[in-house]
C-alpha cells in the first residue's frame, strides 16, 4: 500500500541535494564573497595582489551565488528622486529662442523689430511691432517645428504657436512633453548608473519607479549625502582634435595632447590635444538617427557659440578624424565628411541601432538633463546591520531549536521526520533566494523564522490525521496512507491563501517589505515540497525497513 | 509519553454561549475602533513623512540635553525616546530621534540633516548615525495608498479563493474572521501607540495568512463532515470539526509562537514592533478561526448536499434521500 517509485523517490532526493547545494555558500559567506570579487576582478583583466589565491579559496566545481543582502543588513544608502522633467521644457524654449530671433530678424521688413516678453518659464513670449503680420510671423516660427520622435507621439509637431494679440506664444506640444520626459528620465537613469558605476561599489540598483521617479540603492556606502555627491558631479564631455590612434597606452603624447583610451574598442588608444574644440556644455541634443544611406546613426545639435566653434573647426578640418570624448574615455572618433554649418551634425559610425541610442544617450548624459529632487533618503550604519544580522541569527537559532525540541516531544519518531523536513526546509530557501538571486532583508529574516514556526504545520496536519485513522482501528499502513491522503487537501487550500497573501503583498510591496513577501512565499513552498513528499519518504522507507505492526504517532 | 497540549479526545461545546463571545469581540473591536479613531496610530515616517536618526554613543544619554542642543533648530516637533535592548552591549546607548516634516518641503532636506547631527555632536562628541532615514511627504502619502490597496487586495483574493474552493458563507465567515484581527491588531496598535510604519503592513498581511490558514483548516474539515454526517444538526458538525482539528490548530499556533517570541526576545529592537504585530496576530487569528469564522457560517447556515448540482440549493427536501 504504501509505495513510492524509485524514480520519484530519486526525483525528491535530488531536488533536496540540489537546493542544498546551492543553499551551501551562504555557510562561508566571507570566503564565497571574497572568492567572487576575486574572480570578477580577474575576469576584468586585474591580477597579482593575491587575487589568484583569493579566487581560488572556493572551489569553482561547486556553486558560488549567494543571498544578496538588503541595505538594512549590509548598511548603506537609499534615495528615491524625482526627476524635475519641467526643467527641461524652460532649458528647450530658452535654447529655441536664438533661432526663432534670427529667422524672424530676416523678414524685418513685413514683421517688424521683435522684442522678448516676460512669461513663465516653459513658454516663449514675443512681440513684434508689426502686428498686422502677426498671422504670418506665426506661421513662419511653426516652419521650425520638427516631428516628435517617438512611438506614441509620431507625427505630431514638438511645437505650440499661438497668437495673444500682437504676442506669439511658442511652447512645447503635448507629445513632445511627454517624448521630452520619457528622454529626460532615460537620460538622468543612464547619467547616475553611469557616475554611479565609476565609484565601483558593489550591486548599486538603479531602478526606474513610475514615470519620473529612479530609486537607487547603493550597500556599503557611507551616507545618503556622500550618494548624493556622487550623482551630483558633472559628467565632462568634449569633443576633441585627434593626432593619432595608438594601441600602447604609453605612447608619448606630445606637448599638448594626452592620450586616452577608447570606450568600447579594447586596446585602442587615441591621442588627442588636450584643448577640446567645443565641450558638453554647449550641447542641445542628440537623438538616434539614420544617415542617407539608412544606416544608424546619431545626430546633435549645438548652442549658437558652439555651433560656431564647431563649423570652422569642421571647415578646416575636412578629412580628419575628431574624438568624442566623455570623462577621458573615447566614445567614438568619426572622421569629418564635410563642413558643418548651423551647430548641427551627425555622427556615422559602425553602429547598430541600439549602440546609436545608447550614444545619444551617453551624448546627453553630459550634466544631468534636469534637477533631481529627493523624496527619501535612508542611510544604514553596517554596524546596525551587522548587529540585526546577528540578532537575527540567534533568534533563527533559538526558534529553530525551540521547534525541532518541540516536534519531537510531541511526535516522537515521527517528530524526528518532521525535523529532517524542517531542517532541509530552511536549506531550501536559502537555495531558493540564492538561486534567483533575491535580496535578504531584516523582515526577509523574520520570514523565514515565521516560516520555521509554521512550516512544521503540514505535518502536524498530516500527523494529526495519521493519529486519528489509527483510532478508527486500521492498520498502520493504511493510517499513514489515509493521512497523508486525507489531509492533503487542507495543506493545499491553507498554504495557497497564505501564498496568495504574499503574492500580493511582493507586487503592492517596496524594499523591505517585498523581501518578506520574498522569504514567506518561498518558505510556503518549500515547506508544502518538504511536508508532502520528503517526510513521505522519510517515514515510507522506515515503514518499509521496520514493519512496524503498530505505530504511535 | 508524548507532550499533548490538548487532551486525546475533547467533546468542547464551543457554541454553548454564542452571545458572549460576539459580544467580547464586538466589544474589542468597538474599543479598537474608539482608540482608532480618538488617539490614532502612531505612524511611522513611512507614512506621515519626517526624519528619523538612531544615534549611539558610548556616554550615558541625557534626553534632556540632546533636546536643549535641537531646540535653537526649530524643527517643530521633535521625539526623542532611549533605546533599550538585551542584544546591546554596556557601552552602547542608543536613541531614536524622530522629527516631524519641515512644513512647506515637499522633498528632504539634507541641510536639516546635517545640522542635527552637527548638534548633536556638540552633546556626545562620539556619537555615530547608525541610521539616518528621512521620507518626503509626497512619498509618505502614497505609501498610505499602497499600503490600503494592499490589505483590501489580500482580502478580497481571499474571498475569491474560498468562495470557489467552498462556499459562499465560508468566504463571508473567513473574511469577517479577518476582519476581526485587522481591526484588534490596528486598534492594539494604537491603544499602545507603537509606531506604525511599513512593516507593521506586512505583519498585518501575515496575520490576513496565518489566521486564514487557521480558518480554512477547520473549514476544510467542516466540509469533509458534511458530506459523511449528512442529518448531522450544523451546529454539531461545527463543534465536531473544531474539536477534531483542536489538536493541530494548538500545535501549529505553539510552534509559530515559539519561534516569534524568540525573535520578539532576541531579534533585536529594530524588528520588534514588527514581531509584536505577529505575535498579537497569531493569537487573534487563532481564536478568530474558531469563534468568529465558525460562528458566523453557523448563523449564515450552508448549503448541505455536496453531491449534487448547485441548482439543488434552496431545496429543503434536497438531503431528505441522502
Amino acid at each position: 500500500m504504501l509505495q513510492i517509485d524509485l524514480w520519484k523517490r530519486v526525483l525528491i532526493w535530488l531536488t533536496c541535494v540540489v537546493g542544498l547545494l546551492l543553499a551551501m555558500p551562504n555557510a562561508f559567506y566571507p570566503r564565497v564573497e571574497a572568492h567572487n570579487d576575486a574572480v570578477a576582478a580577474i575576469e576584468m583583466g586585474a591580477s597579482g595582489n593575491g587575487l589568484e589565491e583569493q579566487a581560488a579559496m572556493w572551489p569553482s566545481f561547486l556553486p558560488s551565488r549567494l543571498v544578496n543582502l538588503g541595505l538594512d543588513l549590509r548598511g548603506g544608502a537609499h534615495l528615491l528622486a524625482e526627476v524635475q522633467v519641467e526643467d527641461v521644457y524652460a532649458a528647450r524654449m530658452t535654447s529655441f529662442w536664438p533661432e526663432v530671433r534670427d529667422l524672424l530678424r530676416g523678414e524685418r521688413a513685413t514683421i517688424g523689430t521683435i522684442r522678448q516678453q516676460p512669461g513663465p518659464d516653459t513658454e516663449l513670449r514675443f512681440k513684434i511691432s508689426k502686428p498686422e503680420a502677426i498671422q504670418e510671423a506665426a506661421s513662419l516660427v511653426r516652419g521650425l517645428s520638427r516631428p516628435v520622435t517617438s512611438l506614441t507621439g509620431a507625427g505630431a509637431s514638438d511645437i505650440l504657436v499661438r497668437t495673444e494679440g500682437d504676442m506669439i506664444i511658442v511652447e512645447l506640444s503635448d507629445a513632445e512633453k511627454l517624448a521630452s520626459d520619457e528622454r529626460t528620465v532615460q537620460q538622468a537613469l543612464e547619467i547616475i548608473r553611469r557616475r554611479i558605476d565609476e565609484v565601483g561599489t558593489r550591486e548599486p540598483t538603479i531602478q526606474r519607479q513610475g514615470s519620473d521617479r529612479i530609486l537607487i540603492q547603493v550597500p556599503g556606502i557611507g551616507s545618503a549625502s556622500e550618494l548624493k555627491e556622487i550623482i551630483g558631479t558633472t559628467a565632462q564631455l568634449t569633443f576633441n582634435p585627434v593626432v593619432s590612434r595608438t594601441s600602447d597606452a604609453d605612447a608619448p603624447a606630445g606637448a599638448g595632447n594626452k592620450v586616452l583610451p577608447s570606450i568600447d574598442e579594447e586596446g585602442v588608444f587615441y591621442i588627442v590635444e588636450a584643448a577640446p574644440v567645443v565641450t558638453g556644455e554647449e550641447l542641445v541634443d542628440a537623438q538616434p538617427s539614420f544617415d542617407q544611406n539608412n544606416r544608424p546613426a546619431v545626430s546633435f545639435r549645438f548652442n549658437p557659440t558652439g555651433a560656431r566653434k564647431f563649423g570652422d573647426y569642421t571647415a578646416e578640418n575636412i578629412g580628419s578624424p575628431f574624438a568624442i570624448v566623455l570623462d577621458d574615455e573615447v566614445i567614438s572618433a568619426p572622421v569629418i565628411q564635410s563642413h558643418i554649418p548651423g551647430g548641427s551634425g551627425i555622427i556615422t559610425g559602425r553602429f547598430s541601432v541600439e549602440e546609436s541610442t545608447n550614444l545619444a544617450v551617453l551624448l546627453r548624459a553630459g550634466a544631468l538633463p534636469a534637477e533631481l529632487n529627493f523624496l527619501e533618503e535612508r542611510t544604514i550604519g553596517p554596524e546596525l546591520g551587522q548587529d540585526s544580522i546577528e540578532a537575527g541569527r540567534i533568534a533563527c537559532i533559538v526558534a529553530f531549536v525551540g521547534v525541532l525540541v518541540f516536534m519531537f516531544l510531541s511526535y516522537g519518531t515521527f517528530g524526528v521526520f518532521a525535523n529532517i523536513a524542517l531542517i532541509l526546509n530552511v536549506g531550501l530557501i536559502f537555495g531558493l533566494l540564492s538561486l534567483i538571486g533575491a535580496t535578504l532583508t531584516l523582515p526577509g529574516i523574520a520570514g523565514i523564522v515565521l516560516t520555521i514556526g509554521m512550516a512544521v504545520d503540514a505535518n502536524v496536519l498530516v500527523f494529526e490525521r495519521i493519529r486519528e485513522e489509527l483510532k478508527s482501528a486500521k492498520g498502520p499502513a493504511r493510517a499513514i496512507e489515509l493521512g497523508y491522503e486525507k489531509a492533503l487537501s487542507a495543506i493545499l487550500d491553507a498554504n495557497i491563501t497564505t501564498f496568495i497573501t504574499a503574492v500580493i503583498l511582493f507586487a503592492v510591496g517596496s524594499g523591505p517589505v517585498r523581501g518578506f513577501a520574498i522569504t514567506l512565499g518561498l518558505g510556503i513552498l518549500t515547506s508544502v515540497f518538504t511536508a508532502i513528499f520528503v517526510t513521505r519518504v522519510l517515514i515510507v522507507m522506515w515503514f518499509e525497513r521496520r514493519r512496524p505492526k503498530t505505530i504511535e504517532v | 509519553m508524548r507532550l499533548r497540549l490538548v487532551p486525546q479526545e475533547t467533546k468542547w461545546d464551543f457554541f454553548s454561549r454564542p452571545t458572549l463571545w460576539l459580544g467580547i469581540s464586538g466589544a474589542l473591536m468597538v474599543a479598537a475602533l474608539v482608540s482608532f479613531f480618538i488617539q490614532g496610530l502612531n505612524f511611522g515616517i513611512d507614512f506621515k513623512g519626517g526624519t528619523t536618526i538612531r544615534t549611539e554613543s558610548a556616554q550615558e544619554v541625557v534626553i534632556a540635553d540632546y533636546r536643549a542642543a535641537l531646540e535653537p533648530l526649530e524643527l517643530g516637533d521633535i521625539s526623542i525616546t532611549e533605546v533599550f535592548d538585551v542584544t546591546f552591549e554596556e557601552d552602547q546607548n542608543v536613541t531614536m530621534i524622530r522629527i516631524q516634516a519641515q512644513e512647506g518641503e515637499e522633498a528632504v532636506t539634507a541641510d536639516m540633516i546635517r545640522k542635527v547631527e552637527a548638534q548633536l555632536q556638540t552633546v556626545a562628541p562620539d556619537i555615530t548615525f547608525v541610521s539616518v532615514e528621512s521620507v518626503g511627504p509626497k512619498v509618505s502619502g502614497e505609501l498610505i495608498t499602497t499600503a490600503v490597496i494592499a490589505v483590501l487586495l489580500a482580502i478580497g483574493a481571499v474571498l475569491v479563493y474560498i468562495w470557489l474552493r467552498f462556499e459562499w458563507q465560508f468566504a463571508v465567515g473567513a473574511v469577517m474572521a479577518l476582519v476581526h484581527d485587522v481591526v484588534l491588531t490596528i486598534g492594539v496598535f494604537s491603544e499602545l501607540q507603537i509606531k506604525f510604519d511599513l512593516a507593521i503592513i506586512a505583519a498585518l498581511l501575515t496575520i490576513v495568512g496565518y489566521s486564514l490558514n487557521d480558518t480554512v483548516v477547520v473549514f476544510d474539515r467542516v466540509r469533509e463532515n458534511l458530506r459523511k454526517y449528512k442529518k448531522m444538526d450544523l451546529k454539531e458538525v461545527l463543534n465536531l470539526s473544531i474539536n477534531e482539528t483542536l489538536s493541530r490548530t494548538v500545535m501549529t499556533s505553539a510552534t509559530t509562537l515559539l519561534a516569534l517570541i524568540s525573535l520578539f526576545v532576541l531579534g533585536g529592537d529594530v524588528i520588534r514592533g514588527f514581531v509584536f504585530a505577529m505575535i498579537w496576530g497569531v493569537i487573534v487569528g487563532t481564536y478568530s478561526s474558531v469563534f468568529i469564522a465558525s460562528a458566523a457560517l453557523l448563523k449564515l447556515g450552508v448549503k448541505r448536499d455536496w453531491s449534487k448540482q448547485a441548482n439543488t440549493a434552496g431545496n429543503k427536501f434536497a438531503d431528505i434521500d441522502a
